[in-house]
């Protein structure tokens, strides 16, 4: 059924689908990891139940979300070897060490420590149980500083020698290889991101409960730290991500083009495009409303600074317009509107009204998906706009791909679509059913594997009955009934 | 010793704690349906729940490592096992988020027992296909996998699926026998000796087709000098069988695992008493496959490093879950 498509384009498809949607809740579980460390440092610090609460209501979050990660995860690791063979095959001596340190130093710590996290409470004590969230919360942190190094080598390969099979290989220096130039803006940048996602679905979840119930304070402690991160964190993700689009001017000038929708040179100053069709066929932008000189204020720091276009590029070597432009235009208004947010929380902070404005706490919540359509926008942007290359200006995406006919290609696709939609559909679903709840004194864990002889299927109360001693001795394991 | 052979060694190790670690919980998973609702199945459950990530990290570890080290080989290997690489992946989603899901949707839990067995039996079975396949020989041309579509499908391989799945079965059961008590054991028991037959009579029957798919296979096993090593393997495997049975027999608590781990190390032996030099069988040797050795010494230092802090810290969050699981002395 899949004869008349091209095999390659049906496994960009696939890459691109697969990781979109592993990459949902890395985003989500590095903020959340990090999130979950500050609650238990804070209720370790402090003795106040109520961090111990919000810990173990994130937890059981987080258990969910985490192991949506793991599973897509461990597809990501063989997608190289089943869809992109020729390029695993050149560029494994280079990236392959780095993928190998990601599953040494990060995979398996968090993976080590995570039944600890989840289940070890009662078992190990208040301080190894700190120990282990805060050990998988860098393993989170460890994995992103690795597989954003290996991407950004592919952006902007440096310190390699080419073989005489072809293949990269490792020059002097692995510090030149692992710190390529693009490398430190990404990961600030991505590692940002991620704090955001997350900082505006705890918003979220803070602000829905608030709507229903003011008082609820532990509602109020969520929706803090959250408009908090919005108000501090978002205006430096503006500062970051523009310094990483000036890296990019410099390192792919090609894809700074395509996302301004730039297919002509402007040698008086280019303008800032809002608004346009991008026409790869005709090279123009249609229907385009610019500011003059704006593009050129913007990435030159000079209104009438000469801008190279499209023009300038091969159409052979040309990324695709349409994606890059306005992936980066969502990405980029919904930056915007987070920092929206965080100065309209500052200012009802400041008037006493954090808990009081019905409109900031909707506002919140249709916000709390955003940072997930931004951090896959914004990859959309990097990854479309390196085309048509894997590795940078020296391996085009064509020559990467594995000796693979379209329909066995296809036929994966067709079932990586349905699995991933059922499968994590569902797994979304019970997170916003977990978030429904409200948060509460006496919270319980993970919930669990430990069942004594009274705890039969249904008795033990579930997180949302008020009436849950908050006495109960709660390991955080697995319980029958919830 | 050179690099290459010390990177074949620390793959096969990382392939072999994948095997025996993710293997019981996979056995487990298999089983699982056969177990009564309740009870039975949250002690099952609880036997591995709190491990079977880390488990699992090893599988990312071989694929990683196999990439990093030799990434011929698996730029060769991933294309000729195509399909059963993407349904064992698809098998392990349905597995993986199993173990949080049971627990959130008490209205579907048959549903999420079912995939969680159904996972863990497609997992296991393209596990054993895929080393079929890889043993049976792979057409290579031009550093590149040149077979057709269904190269993987073939009664070997099939032979070779239903091994290892009846070999994760007997690890699933056997480590039920020492992490459960009461009834839930009994039945563990049992079918710890069912499956031990099984696993047996399959090893046996994979071990005696594997000499005639390659001329290099035979000589190893059937002729003089190699044959004076390699009959050890089988003879071993006889002893082993003995420990094993003799462990359920008079319920031992954990010689039947131990017993069970060691017939898999055995034929892991045996595998690399076929294979030996080569990563893809008569195409591609270790050294053929081989990264430069700036990107094998650059991983090896990671690995002296880092490995023994991980196996550290595995061993602990094993040794904070010790002890029989639904008891009140679990915690």
């Amino acid at each position: 059924m899949f004869d008349g498509f091209d095999a390659l384009l049906l496994a960009r498809i696939q890459f691109a689908f697969t990781v979109s949607f592993h990459f949902i809740f890395p985003a989500f579980s590095i903020g959340l990891a990090s999130y979950l460390a500050v609650l238990e440092g804070l209720w370790l610090k402090t003795g106040n139940q109520r961090y111990l609460d919000l810990f173990k209501y994130w937890l059981k979050i987080f258990a969910v979300a985490f192991a949506m990660g793991v599973v897509s995860g461990i597809v990501m690791s063989y997608q190289f070897g089943t869809n992109w063979s020729v390029f695993s095959d050149l560029a494994g001596p280079v990236i392959g060490p780095l993928m190998a340190y990601e599953v040494l130093t990060a995979f398996f710590l968090e993976a080590g420590f995570l039944g600890v996290m989840l289940f070890g409470m009662n078992k190990v004590g208040k301080k190894l149980h700190f120990a282990a969230t805060l050990m998988v919360a860098a393993g989170t942190f460890v994995s992103a500083f690795w597989i954003l190094s290996v991407n950004s080598w592919m952006q902007t390969p440096v310190g390699y020698e080419m073989g005489e099979n072809g293949q990269f290989l490792p020059g002097d220096s692995w510090v030149t290889i692992i710190f390529s130039p693009s490398f430190p803006y990404r990961l600030v940048h991505t590692v940002i991101a991620a704090y955001l996602t997350t900082a505006f679905v705890v918003g979220a979840v803070g602000a829905w409960h608030l709507l229903k119930d003011k008082t609820n304070a532990h509602a109020r402690t969520m929706f803090s730290m959250a408009m908090w991160m919005a108000a501090l964190v978002a205006p430096v993700q503006l500062f970051v991500g523009d310094q990483h689009g000036l890296n990019t001017l410099e390192h792919q000038p090609a894809k700074v083009m395509a996302m301004e929708g730039h297919y002509h040179s402007y040698p008086d100053g280019a303008p800032l495009y809002l608004f346009g069709i991008p026409n790869d066929a005709e090279q123009r932008l249609d229907y385009a409303v610019g500011i003059p000189h704006l593009g050129s204020l913007i990435l030159e720091h000079d209104p009438n600074a000469p801008m190279a276009g499209l023009d300038t590029v091969p159409d052979a070597d040309q990324p695709p317009v349409f994606l890059p432009f306005w992936a980066f235009r969502v990405m980029v208004g919904i930056g915007l509107a987070m920092i929206g947010i965080g100065l309209w929380s500052l200012v009802a902070r400041w008037r006493k009204r954090l808990y009081d404005s019905r409109l900031l706490h909707k506002a919140a919540i249709a916000m709390g998906p955003s940072g997930f359509v931004a951090v896959i926008a914004g990859w959309i942007v990097t990854e479309v706009g390196r085309q048509p290359y894997t590795v940078y200006g020296l391996l085009r995406t064509a020559d990467s791909a594995s000796p693979l006919d379209a329909p066995a290609v296809g036929a994966s696709l067709l079932a990586f679509i349905i699995v991933y939609f059922a499968v994590f559909g569902i797994g979304t679903w019970y997170i916003l059913r977990l978030m429904r709840q409200p948060p509460q004194t006496g919270e319980k864990g993970v919930a669990s594997t430990e069942r004594g002889p009274v705890r039969t299927a249904g008795i033990t109360p579930g997180p949302h009955q008020k009436d849950a001693p908050a006495f109960e001795p709660d390991d955080g394991l697995h319980k029958e009934g919830e | 010793m050179d690099l290459s052979l010390i990177w074949a060694l620390i793959i096969a190790f990382a392939v072999f704690a994948y095997v025996v670690m993710d293997g019981f919980d996979l056995g487990i998973g298999i089983l699982f349906m056969s177990f009564e609702v309740g009870d039975d199945r949250d002690q099952a459950m609880n036997a591995i729940a709190p491990v079977w990530d880390g488990n699992e990290t090893w599988l990312v570890l071989g694929g990683g490592g196999l990439f990093a080290a030799f990434p011929l080989a698996y730029a060769i290997v991933m294309p000729a096992t195509y399909p059963l690489i993407i349904a064992m992946l698809l098998g392990l989603v349905f597995r993986g988020v199993a173990f949080e899901f049971r627990w959130r949707d008490p209205g579907h839990r048959a549903f999420w027992d079912f995939a969680f067995s159904a996972g863990s039996l497609v997992a296991a079975f393209t596990q054993g296909m895929i080393l079929g396949a890889l043993l049976q020989g792979i057409e290579v041309v031009d550093r590149g996998y040149a077979g057709s579509w269904f190269d993987w499908l073939t009664p070997y391989t099939l032979l070779c699926g239903l091994g290892v799945v009846a070999g994760y079965v007997l690890l699933g059961a056997t480590w039920l026998i020492g992490k459960t008590e009461h009834g839930t054991q009994d039945r563990a028991y049992r079918a710890a000796k069912r499956w031990a037959v099984i696993t047996l009579a399959l090893m046996a029957a994979v071990s005696l087709y594997t000499p005639f798919l390659e001329a290099q296979y035979y000589s190893r096993w059937f002729e003089m000098p190699y044959m004076l090593f390699a009959s050890q393997v089988p003879l071993l495997v006889v002893i082993i069988s003995f420990f094993l049975f003799r462990g359920l027999m008079k319920r031992h608590s954990w010689t039947p695992f131990l017993a069970s781990l060691a017939l898999f190390l055995l034929g892991m032996i045996g595998l690399g008493v076929s294979m030996y030099p080569f990563i893809v069988p008569d195409q591609v040797t270790i050294w053929d496959a081989a990264a430069p050795e700036r990107s094998q010494v650059f991983m090896l230092i990671g690995v002296a490093i880092i490995m023994p802090v991980i196996i550290a810290y595995t061993a602990w969050a094993y040794w904070v879950f010790r002890g029989k699981v639904g008891t009140e002395g679990y915690h």
